[in-house]
């Protein structure tokens, strides 16, 4: 008996492949989209621990100095004096195809690393070969190749165990790689000191402490990016499952004849109930599956950009190639099936209540939804809910909390909203032929919402997450340009070098701004305080956010001090407080910057002042003004008179152009996320609308038998679906608006303790306007196309007399 | 005789280091080899001797404390060397190691430093004389005047050591023989120094005075393929006389050598199969079964005696583990010593 | 001549001949019934002259105008503008209340008269009825707002496919009748496909399709 209604349930199927190939289709697009972005968030997330376990990145504390650059001899020297370091030199060995990073360590002294025992492991590599001349280099794969193409360099020995684009060596070989002698970029702080050493504060001022802690925050900056990734896969998810729930309460409610009568021939409840679960399960796994594929073809293709992306705004070592992980494959398979079921579940729970004697409703699987009303206040109540947890909560968790029923409450909105916006339309409608459309698309809408809802988040989702990444790079090459005011950075070997440079730059510059800072502990964390000089360079373009009257006044007059946002949010200092910088120094609070990026507490105030309790502040860091024009030839100059290494000398140009290279980058990946989400969306309105069809014929014959002509009806049947969109798309803005709020007033300053302007982007907006008429155009030209050239027999059957 | 140097290359975190110098034992390619009839010349071998594959600058020293109990200490430079050159820079191809201990009759401490030759951060200097890495050093006006200091996470020593005697120099006039095929190397000692100083323990700092000995050695090609290991004894005896022996175990059984000094300190090489070796006792000790008590003889001078470790535990947990602590001395003859034993695996 | 149809044949593709040679022919204000047994072509006759289908042969004229030389425009124009349609499913459109129903078809024909709909509306009792939905009335409901519909138009000629063939038997009677009165009073021509001899002897002539022929 079983065999025989499984036969009877797949008799469905085979008759109606097209809802066949939409379920899974959409399953498919639902699962993909998700899954992409989760491959590209594991790979990352993976590459940065790889990079951490492997490089011994983020596991010690570390010395750095401030010029970039400690010579060899101080290294020497805090060794004799029994601190325990290991030394690190980095840098970019240009090739052909892109620099790679160099990662130069003392093999002897540095913690075990895994791609060195892995190595020697396969190859048995020898101590003479990595660390006497020529030396050797560990590389991955890729990289390696790259690397071995090259004449005049090392050996290369392979490893799995590295990212993609970092060279391993000994410190001995780097120096020559990078043409670096004598030159240390940072030394490990080794575990297990000797009891009794002198304070690294004492034996080396100038270096600065990083601690370990303090460089994680490299995972709290990519999450930011991981956030807007995230976002979009959930998004996505959620509209492919739109398509999911139609699709199968069309077909369960086209099954119900069949179900009554299978319950009347005697098959328990129990046993369909069962077979409707397997069924369902069967596609979740094979739309899973062909998702997997998808997002595994989606992944790959954005994994380059995003990797290039991470690696330059962040320095974050992500790979380029994506690794299948079987987790990724489960993760994506258990969405796939939990998606399928919880869009199912209204579907399954109808039909464990459908009475063995009943008339079909024809539009019954439609018109059961919430009474208008009803759903109208639910979707209130969801917006009213999310925003009262992030008043009584107030925390990340909240912000995510306000977003959901944001965002599922504008979604439970929208088909009320339409209703009486077409209500209202129609009042101003002319002509009997305006009035029925208005009509018509009113009585289209409950078969349309679930794929207007799906274009609702869509667009919602691209105006806020395109709001904030474009107001984030307005922001932050306007903070750079601020910022950045100098036009050349110099940086000089030692102090020596620095005062010569100064006296040097007195003469040929504009002005010459001392960069200068020490640490201090401030509430038990870790604030960079600088020293300025009184420039205009400061008071015309330093970005402030908050400020006291005459600001720069008090600060050059130490009579207060300048924090950057970080720190006053932190800690909450504002205008009007006050600080303890130094014991016995306390200063109010003139104002407060903003410092994009920047994980750690800063604070500013006035040299002279600064010099009076520090006198012994390091100043070999400068920022040059002068004619921008004349920046080149300065810059040449400089490095010629001090035999100064290229990046010791940084014009500010590059650096601006480096950022928006980064920029350009992940615009590439929102942009493509917003095509797919985008057309998943224009895949929900295709396929509402085919399944309307049916419906649809009765409702058009009678106009077109009054005399409207096939062609006619057509173009209306295109008008309808854009007029619903853009009306979808009319809401969309606000909803958008309010989530790039959300996510740049909300989320980002939970997460990441800085505020981001928001800056609006109409052209934007125009252009996802007519991306949505594009998407509506397309789905609707499907059935436009077949109704044009219905044969006149087809709408006569409408007619056909019952007999 | 104190070749583990050997094993330092096998269990250095690079462990690859085996497969490269398999067989060194019998290869000394490109490496200078000692020569029997050289004869050593002072300060200048006090020095380091690049094209020598191992070297080494070794301190034991047994002691008393202020409280009335018993302490040793070890400090010791190593030399290691992939090419027979020197340079500057990173790429120096000789390498630094060294090893600090600190054992009380509970506890010992044991510390260990590892650098790079060409930068500075550690070495050897003749005159004035100065053996140093990271801020580890073995440093005097002369090789007979020395200042020694080392610490660890949990302890700290600085000690004076002031020369009682002569230099002596072990087999034929400093040629010493390792094994029945001949692989030998230089190989002096000065044996009796006198010591003062402090240690510092967790619980806080001790005055001490003793005695110490340094050995000093460098060879190319220490070692039979089939030794395995060896037990190795520097003594001081009450009445002024010191013994050095060693037993090195082979698969073609034991090479015993070792030096007789008199209290007046003239010196008689003991060459092989004249000492007696014996275990007596076995602790076990970081998973292994090691003798920490042993009975010597040494028939020649009517000498018998049984030597216990003062700490059994006194186990050099580093890149390359073995044995070493101060032991006590009984029998025909009463004194104070060291013991270090490798190959127990 | 309100409407001439002179040797009509029509044929489904891959069928035997639906309408072979018809002829007949309809003056204004006359009334005639086509009857015949299930498939006789009747309904597919009256589909031929509502201009909703094409003939393979012959020629039909409505007030002269010739549908063979109709284009899908001018077809769409003759439906608007001379004909008006009452099926058996009464065909309303579901998204339009009743009154909009009414109306809808003299708006589209661009000849709405209120004061003609409003006495309609009346005479086919309507009036309580005008905001409500297609759904929501019975089939005799319905099927007078469907007559309505139709004659708001003052059609030259109505077409009406068993207008009662699912109502019954006293709504169907009710119906009949309010239809030959209103088509009396609006004077238009009526061409009425039934399988009912009752029916069909109420008007003035009857036409008798058998097997594609008229007897």
């Amino acid at each position: 008996m079983r065999r025989a209604a499984i036969a009877c349930l797949w008799s469905h199927w085979s008759r109606h492949p097209l809802q066949l190939v939409t379920l899974l289709a959409g399953l498919a697009l639902a699962t993909g989209l998700w899954s992409a972005v989760q491959a590209i968030n594991s790979e990352a997330r993976t590459s940065y621990a790889e990079a951490s376990a492997q490089l011994g990145v983020g596991q010690f504390d570390e010395l750095r100095a401030a010029s970039g650059s400690i010579p060899l001899a101080r290294y020497v020297a805090l060794r004799r004096a029994g601190w325990q370091l290991a030394a690190v030199l980095e840098g970019q060995l240009r090739l052909p195809g892109g620099s790679v990073d160099v990662m130069g360590v003392d093999l002897l002294s540095y913690p075990a690393l895994p791609a060195v025992e892995e190595t020697s492991q396969d190859d048995g590599i020898a101590p003479t070969d990595a660390l006497l001349a020529p030396g050797l280099l560990i590389a991955g794969p890729e990289t390696a190749q790259r690397l071995e193409a090259q004449p005049r360099l090392p050996p290369v020995s392979r490893t799995q165990n590295l990212p993609s684009g970092v060279v391993l060596t000994d410190i001995g070989t780097a120096e020559m790689l990078l043409n670096r002698r004598s030159e240390i970029t940072r030394l490990l702080i080794l575990p297990d000191q000797s009891a009794g050493l002198a304070p690294l504060a004492d034996l080396a001022p100038d270096l600065m402490l990083v601690r370990a802690e303090g460089r994680s925050e490299l995972a709290r900056l990519t999450d930011s990016f991981h956030l807007n990734l995230t976002a979009f896969g959930l998004l996505s998810f959620a509209v492919g499952l739109f398509i999911v729930h139609g699709m199968v309460g069309l077909s369960f409610e086209q099954r119900r004849g069949m179900i009554r009568t299978l319950r009347a021939l005697g098959l328990p409840l129990r046993d369909l109930t069962w077979l409707m679960l397997g069924e369902l399960l069967l596609f979740a796994l094979i739309g899973g599956l062909i998702g997997l594929v998808l997002g595994y073809g989606v992944a790959a293709a954005l994994l380059p950009d995003v990797a290039a992306t991470l690696r330059g705004l962040y320095g974050a070592p992500v790979d380029g190639d994506l690794a299948l992980q079987p987790a990724w494959v489960a993760l994506g398979l258990m969405m796939a099936v939990a998606g399928t079921f919880a869009a199912s579940a209204q579907a399954l729970w109808r039909l464990s209540r459908v009475p063995i004697l009943q008339a079909q409703g024809q539009y019954a699987w439609t018109a059961q939804g919430l009474p208008a009303l009803a759903q109208a206040g639910f979707g209130v109540l969801l917006i009213c809910a999310g925003f009262l947890a992030l008043v009584i909560f107030d925390d990340l968790i909240a912000g995510f909390v306000m977003l959901g029923g944001l965002l599922m409450g504008a979604a439970l909105l929208l088909p009320p909203v339409l209703s009486l916006a077409l209500r209202l339309g129609g009042r101003f409608a002319r002509g009997p032929l305006e009035e029925w459309i208005w009509a018509d698309m009113r009585a289209q809408l409950p078969g349309l919402s679930l794929a207007l809802m799906a274009l609702l988040l869509a667009l919602a989702a691209n105006i806020g997450v395109g709001t904030m990444v474009s107001s984030f790079r307005l922001t932050f090459t306007g903070w750079l340009d601020q910022r950045l005011a100098s036009e050349l950075y110099v940086t000089a070997r030692d102090e020596a070098q620095g005062h010569e440079i100064e006296r040097w730059l007195n003469t040929r510059a504009d002005a010459v701004l001392p960069i200068r800072w020490t640490e201090v502990q401030v509430a038990d964390q870790t604030v960079f305080l600088y020293g300025i000089i009184d420039h205009p360079t400061y008071r015309d373009n330093w970005p402030l956010i908050a400020e006291v009257p005459e600001v720069w006044d008090v600060v050059a007059e130490a009579r207060g001090v300048l924090i950057n946002e970080q720190m006053a949010r932190r800690m909450d200092l504002w205008p009007g407080d006050s600080v303890e910088l130094l014991p016995g120094w306390t200063l109010p609070v003139a104002g407060v910057y903003s410092d994009y990026g920047n994980p750690t507490g800063q604070a500013i105030t006035a040299l002279p002042a600064l010099l009076e309790r520090v006198p012994d502040l390091p100043n070999t860091r400068f920022g040059i003004r002068i004619d921008p024009a004349e920046a080149e030839d300065m810059r040449t100059a400089l490095a010629d008179t001090f035999a100064l290494p290229p990046q010791a000398v940084v014009p500010q140009a590059a650096i601006k152009a480096s950022s928006l290279a980064i920029f350009e980058k992940t615009f590439v990946v929102t942009g493509a996320l917003n095509i797919l989400t985008l057309g998943v969306a224009g895949f929900a309105i295709l396929t509402s609308l085919l399944t309307l069809w049916a419906h649809r014929l009765p409702q058009l014959a009678p106009v077109w038998a009054l005399g409207v002509r096939r062609d006619t009806l057509a173009r209306l049947e295109i008008l309808r679906s854009v007029a619903l969109a853009v009306m979808t798309a009319v809401l969309a803005l606000p909803l958008g608006l309010v989530l790039a709020w959300a996510l740049l007033a909300i989320i980002n300053v939970e997460a990441f303790g800085w505020r981001l302007p928001m800056h609006l982007f109409p052209l934007q907006w125009l252009v996802l306007l007519l991306l949505a008429v594009a998407t509506a155009v397309l789905a609707a030209l499907v059935p436009a196309n077949r109704l044009r050239y219905l044969p006149p027999s087809d709408l006569l059957q409408v007619f056909a007399n019952a007999r | 005789m104190r070749v583990r140097l050997l094993i330092f290359l096998i269990f250095l975190p690079l462990s690859a280091y085996a497969q490269g110098f398999a067989g060194l034992g019998s290869d000394a390619d490109g490496f200078a080899v000692p020569e029997r009839g050289h004869v050593l010349e002072f300060p200048r071998d006090h020095g380091a001797h690049p094209t020598y594959r191992i070297e080494w600058w070794y301190v034991t020293a047994t002691l008393t404390g202020a409280d009335g109990r018993d302490y040793g200490i070890q400090w010791t430079l190593f030399r290691s060397a992939l090419a027979p050159y020197d340079k500057e820079g990173w790429q120096s191809p000789q390498l630094w190691l060294a090893h600090a201990a600190l054992t009380t009759p509970e506890r010992h401490f044991v510390a260990e430093r590892l650098a790079r030759g060409g930068i500075g951060q550690a070495g050897v200097t003749v005159e004035p004389f100065e053996a140093w890495i990271d801020d580890w050093r073995m440093a005097g006006p002369d090789f007979d005047s020395l200042d020694l200091r080392a610490r660890g996470a949990e302890f700290a020593y600085d000690l004076s050591l002031a020369a009682q005697g002569p230099l002596v120099l072990h087999g034929d006039r400093g040629y010493s023989v390792k094994s029945q095929d001949g692989q030998a190397s230089y190989y002096y000692s000065q044996p009796n120094f006198a010591v003062t100083g402090t240690l510092t323990l967790p619980s806080g700092p001790v005055e001490v005075t003793g005695n110490a000995w340094l050995d000093r050695e460098w060879s190319s090609q220490p070692l039979s393929e089939d030794q395995t290991g060896w037990d190795w004894f520097s003594l001081g005896f009450d009445d002024g006389t010191r013994l050095m022996a060693f037993r090195l175990r082979g698969g073609r059984g034991d090479f015993t050598s070792g030096t007789w000094i008199e209290a007046d300190d003239s010196a008689t090489p003991l060459p092989d199969g004249l000492i007696d070796v014996q275990p007596l006792t076995v602790t076990r000790v970081a998973g292994r079964d090691l003798p920490t008590r042993w009975q010597l003889a040494l028939p020649d001078r009517a000498l018998s005696v049984v030597i216990e470790a003062l700490n059994p535990q006194s186990w050099m947990a580093t890149s390359f583990p073995y044995w070493e602590g101060p032991v006590r001395v009984t029998g025909s003859h009463t004194g104070k010593g060291y013991l270090e034993m490798t190959g127990y695996d | 001549m309100l409407l001439n149809v002179e040797t009509v044949s029509k044929t489904y593709p891959g069928g035997r001949p639906v309408l072979d040679q018809v002829s007949l022919t309809l003056e204004h204000g006359e009334t005639l019934a086509l009857t015949g047994e299930s498939g006789s072509g009747k309904s597919t006759l009256l589909n031929l002259v509502g201009a909703l289908d094409h003939f393979d042969s012959g020629e039909i004229t409505v007030e002269g105008t010739s549908l063979s030389g109709l284009n899908e425009r001018g077809r769409a124009a003759l439906r608007r503008e001379s004909l008006a349609l009452v099926f058996q499913q009464f065909n309303l459109i579901p998204s339009l209340s009743v009154e909009q129903n009414l109306s809808f078809h003299a708006r589209l024909s661009g000849r709405s008269d209120t004061a003609w709909l409003s006495h309609l509306t009346d005479r086919l009792g309507l009036a309580p009825f005008l905001s409500r939905f297609p759904e929501q009335l019975s089939g005799g409901q319905q099927q007078r707002v469907a007559i309505g519909r139709a004659l708001a138009t003052r059609p030259a000629l109505l077409l009406a496919d068993e207008p009662t063939g699912n109502l019954d038997e006293t709504a169907s009677a009710a119906v009949l009748d309010l239809m030959l009165e209103l088509v009396a009073e609006t004077g238009c021509g009526l061409l009425l496909v039934t399988h009912s001899a009752g029916i069909a002897a109420r008007l003035d002539r009857r036409a008798h399709l058998s097997g594609g022929h008229l007897a």
